[in-house]
């Protein structure tokens, strides 16, 4: 009886988040919008100027817009996690989170499925991207569409929670700009995502460490691997780990007795 | 013999930042009673219901729903609590019964059983006709029906209701407040009841007056004001708030 209350309350939470996102349809096009332009834009640009030694999880020479796709996926998942924390501060202004927090259920157990919610919306996102870069003739091998689900569902809940943590701190919507300056961007740029780690160290070599322990980094990684049926052990931990780091600081951050919520204030 | 007791508060004080924002705040409701928690704007009601939810932590003082300690057993007592919040808190891109579905879900209602109850508080509210639209659509009366609905909807022992006619006309006001009244009556409810409206009273009505943090008179309307020498109740409100602003 209490397993089935924990189901529903988890399938309410995620049907209600994938709900609003099919409705809100500007959300879902910008959503796709953004990484289709790096994608025929940016890396069809660059990728004259820059060469690709054979690295794996490849076996071949590949195009830079190929090795660009796992970054992009990243990048949808970062920003999807990032605006579903944005949609949290949102409804804490706005109120509906208290509706959430005050259902008799576990505070870390509604957070868990808030995040589940938002790195589904994320996973319809990459399928639907990945769709369209298939037609650009961008194709891993069919059973990598597969592998690369478990990938997707850690990495988005490792974003997630670190979006959940930033929110947790986040006090009005408005300082979100910041988020978007000090953590998106820092992440993206500092990562796997466009370039690979020994092409950074070329230019870096601070550069090149950022980037290998930026948990971004590892999240891409583990997608790279698994779009091409590999399983990347390192990224696999580090990411897994970090999702658990930041899980736990957002649950402390939510917790009353010791979070934010009473600086806070409101009402 | 006497009613159940709903919410019990105990000793409660709460400070933000070292300025008190609750002062020693003790009160008990008991089942079919609704009390109205008098106060004006920063008198601590907000402060108050956050503490009851259990939003902010209790650090001192006691909270029981229905003998279940919130800051203990939490998850108990927030099953015997209904909430309508001072700001609405309804999805307004879902509709009416979309809303309601959610909080049966997150309240473990099987389809069948919410449906039901959905239908059961609708009816109530004379909104059922109303049940496909989207909340956007609804003026601000419908929307405050819809979350009474929703705060009904897991058969709460107490209701608590955070100043929920604000910015709603006369009539749309007048039947909230019945309603809610009837509630008490015919389903045993208690309800703790946020205001700053003289008017919203029932002479059958407990009274808190809440002032800068501490309770400055509590009872029946009568005791309140032979306890303040008042004819009216108004007049018993003005000397135990602004008399001492003054």
């Amino acid at each position: 009886m209490k397993l089935l209350h924990y189901w529903r309350a988890m399938w309410g939470i995620i049907w209600r988040e994938l709900w609003r996102f099919v409705t809100q349809r500007e959300r879902f096009i910008s959503a796709l919008v953004r990484p289709l332009v790096w994608l025929f834009v940016f890396a069809a640009g660059f990728r004259a100027a820059l060469g690709l030694a054979i690295t794996p999880p490849y076996e071949t020479y590949i195009l830079y817009e190929v090795y660009i796709t796992p970054g992009l996926i990243g990048m949808i998942q970062l920003f999807n996690g990032m605006q579903s924390s944005l949609s949290m501060v949102y409804d804490r202004e706005m109120g509906s989170m208290r509706i959430l927090m005050v259902c008799p259920l576990p505070r870390g157990f509604l957070l868990l499925s808030k995040l589940l919610a938002g790195t589904a919306v994320s996973i319809v996102q990459v399928y639907v991207f990945l769709a369209i870069a298939w037609f650009y003739e961008i194709q891993a091998p069919w059973q990598g569409y597969l592998w690369v689900l478990p990938a997707l569902m850690l990495s988005g809940l490792m974003l997630g929670a670190l979006g959940l943590l930033l929110s947790s701190f986040i006090k009005q919507l408005e300082n979100f700009a910041g988020v978007m300056n000090f953590v998106i961007f820092p992440l993206f740029f500092m990562s796997t995502a466009l370039y690979p780690l020994w092409k950074i160290k070329e230019s870096s070599e601070l550069l090149h460490n950022l980037a290998k322990y930026n948990p971004f980094s590892q999240a891409v990684e583990l997608t790279r691997f698994a779009l091409y049926e590999q399983f990347n052990q390192e990224a696999f931990i580090y990411t897994f780990v970090a999702f658990v780091i930041f899980m736990i600081a957002a649950i402390i951050g939510y917790n009353p007795s010791r979070g934010m919520m009473v600086r806070k204030g409101g009402g | 013999m006497k009613a159940p007791i709903a919410l019990l508060v105990k000793n409660l004080s709460f400070s933000y930042s070292g300025k008190k924002a609750l002062d020693d705040v003790n009160f008990k409701i008991q089942q079919g009673e609704c009390t109205i928690l008098l106060g004006p704007n920063g008198a601590g009601k907000s402060t108050l219901f956050s503490l009851i939810t259990r939003l902010y932590d209790t650090r001192s003082g006691r909270i029981e729903l229905c003998g279940f300690d919130i800051k203990r057993q939490t998850r108990k007592a927030l099953a015997k609590l209904g909430v309508v919040f001072q700001q609405t808190t309804l999805d307004m891109d879902l509709t009416v019964m979309q809303n309601l579905r959610y909080h049966a879900s997150l309240h473990g209602m099987s389809r069948k059983q919410a449906t039901q109850r959905i239908q059961e508080e609708l009816e109530r509210l004379d909104m059922v006709d109303r049940r496909f639209e989207q909340i956007r659509e609804l003026n601000g009366g419908h929307r405050r029906r819809v979350e009474i609905a929703r705060a009904l909807l897991h058969k709460p022992s107490l209701l608590l209701l955070d100043e929920p006619t604000v910015g709603l006309d006369v009539p749309s006001r007048h039947d909230i407040v019945e309603h809610v009244h009837r509630l008490a009556v015919e389903q045993q409810m208690a309800v703790l009841w946020a205001s700053h409206l003289i008017d919203e009273i029932y002479p059958q009505d407990r009274l808190i007056v809440l002032h800068k943090g501490r309770i400055k008179a509590q009872g029946t309307v009568d005791e309140v004001q032979a306890l303040t020498h008042a004819a009216t109740i108004k007049e018993a409100f003005y000397k135990l708030t602004q008399g001492e602003q003054a």
